[in-house]
């Protein structure tokens, strides 16, 4: 059974700005699912739709099956939702809210109690219990928010932007605890900025732009059909100009390095020799971007033909 | 079936006891908040309703001598209470549902399992705790300064009910519609006050000539008052009988206009 089906799915905002021009979309029993895109491009309309949080213009939302058009009741049974904004009442105390919302989902206050214990002591926040939520930090209103979206056990977690402006120690056990969650059994969907955060967490990706989905596979798959890498060398003097190498696109950098795109058929000790023979001495190199964050920028902006890389003066 | 199959897969059977629980809820939830904030949702009306028995009771009443067969300090006590319970049970869903959405914390509701139409009545169950909380601080204090005999309990009872589950709902429209703080103070200030003082919480509408009188009789809020005094006193300037059948009605038909509201999204899924 699929943890989540879009089908035509479409939405025209009252302003008429098109969000969502048609979505078909499949996620497994068991996934772990990145969703990406940039800003504006119907990620949070579409996570809206899902959870019943906006109205759809047209097409079917299926969450285990029910239909969220005949059966919302159950299909809302089955998601938990990690918004992107802070959406709980301030004023209230951590357990308060927790507990609350546990009854939203008619798990009766003792049981809720329980979760709220068992859930609290997970994403260590149990020692804040009874701190008012305004006052907690960053990551931990993160945390405050998957705690609630899990404390009716969902089969389905929808996590939009969870490590955003969290640092990077809470980020990495936010990882840990996803990663375990997953293991035990809940379907996840993330999106996410930190494509490094999607290509270590999720299995499967799908990249939407401009309310369409324009890549849908294996993460494994999607991350093969990059054919280059772009390296930063840096010389031990300052370079000037960016040095002409047959082959090869090389673009100055605004500190006197250089950044070279090598494709799969090319070698570096080639880039090397070729320095060497013009008298420039590297002294370090760097891998510029993480994978999947370069495929994003080609698939969504075209970034290929328009990085300001010099174009190789043979063709690669 | 898995731990989350078990969790999140129930049967119809076990629906209504989920909404029961959900319901609970968030009358629990409307609950804490009146006692949370309690300088601004119970001790504004004991000063309001102090001061006016006070000065219109107590001060001006006695110049005033009788009205409707009853001391003034009898005469508007019921009034007074009324009007208590109408700002609180108005006041008290149009700023916590404005609140909600304001914090965009009404979003835990909007996720959940919970039809359209137990949302509402949560809400309403919350007006109606603190317009009956209040209207009973009123009357403590009216006990003060004035001897109150019931009549007509079931009146009485009613008359009370109807008129805070009413404004409980204009109150929810208001905040359903409002996009900010100006406009949820806007019909408290500019509709509600105005309706209240004419409606007849100070004086008969015998005293007025045929033409207000009429003008008055336009007014909704009239009857409620009318109706109240009615289980006090035993007598009332309006026809009891669409007193009632109008406020029933009016309940019904605001219940029915609050769920489709909540089910379009209007305010809240737009």
């Amino acid at each position: 059974m699929q943890a989540l089906s879009l089908r035509k799915l479409t939405k025209t905002y009252r302003n008429g700005v098109q969000a969502l021009k048609g979505i078909d979309l499949d996620v497994a029993q068991g996934d772990f699912f990145a969703l990406l895109g940039p800003n504006g491009a119907g990620k949070t309309t579409a996570i809206g739709i899902i959870a019943s949080l906006v109205n759809k213009s047209s097409g079917k939302a299926l969450v285990f099956g029910h239909d969220t058009d005949t059966d919302l009741e159950a299909a809302k049974a089955c998601l938990g939702l990690v918004p992107q904004e802070i959406n709980f009442n301030q004023f209230e105390k951590v357990s308060t809210i927790l507990v609350n919302q546990a009854g939203f989902y008619g798990i009766p206050r003792r049981v809720a109690r329980e979760r709220m214990e068992h859930w609290l002591r997970k994403l260590q926040l149990w020692e804040k219990r009874d701190a008012v939520s305004r006052t907690l930090s960053g990551g931990m209103k993160r945390r405050l928010m998957i705690a609630r979206a899990l404390i009716h056990e969902p089969r389905l977690l929808i996590l939009d932007e969870p490590t955003a402006g969290v640092d990077i120690e809470v980020r990495r056990s936010m990882w840990e605890f996803l990663r375990q969650l997953n293991e035990d059994g809940t379907t996840i969907i993330l999106t996410t900025h930190y494509l490094e955060e999607a290509e270590s967490l999720c299995r499967h990706i799908a990249i939407i732009d401009e309310g369409r989905i324009i890549e849908n596979d294996r993460m494994a798959t999607v991350l093969r059909k990059l054919h280059s890498e772009v390296f930063v060398l840096n010389p031990r003097q300052p370079l000037a100009a960016a040095p002409e190498l047959p082959g090869y696109a090389v673009r100055l950098a605004d500190d006197g390095s250089i950044e070279v795109e090598v494709t799969k058929s090319q070698n570096l000790n080639e880039i090397f020799a070729a320095l060497s023979a013009r008298g420039i001495e590297v002294v370090s190199m760097r891998n510029k971007a993480n994978r999947l964050e370069e495929l994003f920028m080609r698939l969504v902006e075209g970034r290929d033909v328009e990085t300001g890389l010099v174009k190789p003066a043979v063709p690669a | 079936m898995n731990r989350l199959e078990a969790a999140t897969d129930t049967g119809a059977g076990e629906r209504g006891g989920h909404r029961w629980v959900g319901f609970r809820t968030i009358v629990i939830r409307e609950f804490s908040r009146i006692v949370r904030i309690w300088g601004q949702t119970l001790v504004p009306p004991v000063i309001t309703a102090t001061l006016y028995f006070v000065i219109f009771g107590s001060l001006i009443g006695r110049r005033i001598g009788e009205m409707g067969g009853v001391s003034y300090m009898q005469y508007i006590a019921p009034g007074l209470i009324m009007m208590s319970v109408i700002t609180n049970s108005y006041g008290n869903v149009v700023s916590s549902f404005f609140g909600a959405k304001f914090g965009r914390h009404i979003e835990e509701l909007l996720v959940a399992p919970l039809p359209n139409w137990l949302i509402v009545a949560g809400y309403v169950a919350g007006g109606l705790v603190r317009g009956l909380l209040v209207g009973l601080i009123v009357t403590l204090i009216a006990l003060f300064f004035t001897h109150l005999q019931v009549e007509h309990l079931g009146a009485v009872l009613a008359a009370v009910l109807l008129t805070a589950v009413i404004f409980s709902l204009l109150g929810f429209v208001n905040a359903v519609f409002a996009k900010n703080f100006d406009q949820i103070s806007f019909v408290p200030t500019f509709i509600l006050t105005p309706l209240t003082y004419l409606g007849g919480v100070f004086y008969s509408i015998a005293m007025l000539p045929d033409w207000a009188q009429a003008v008055s009789k336009a007014n909704p809020i009239l009857y409620m008052v009318n109706a109240f005094r009615y289980g006090f006193l035993g007598h009332s300037d309006v026809n009891l009988g669409m007193s009632f059948a109008f406020m029933a009605a009016a309940a019904v038909a605001l219940f029915a206009g609050c769920v489709w509201l909540l089910e379009k999204g209007t305010g809240t899924r737009d």
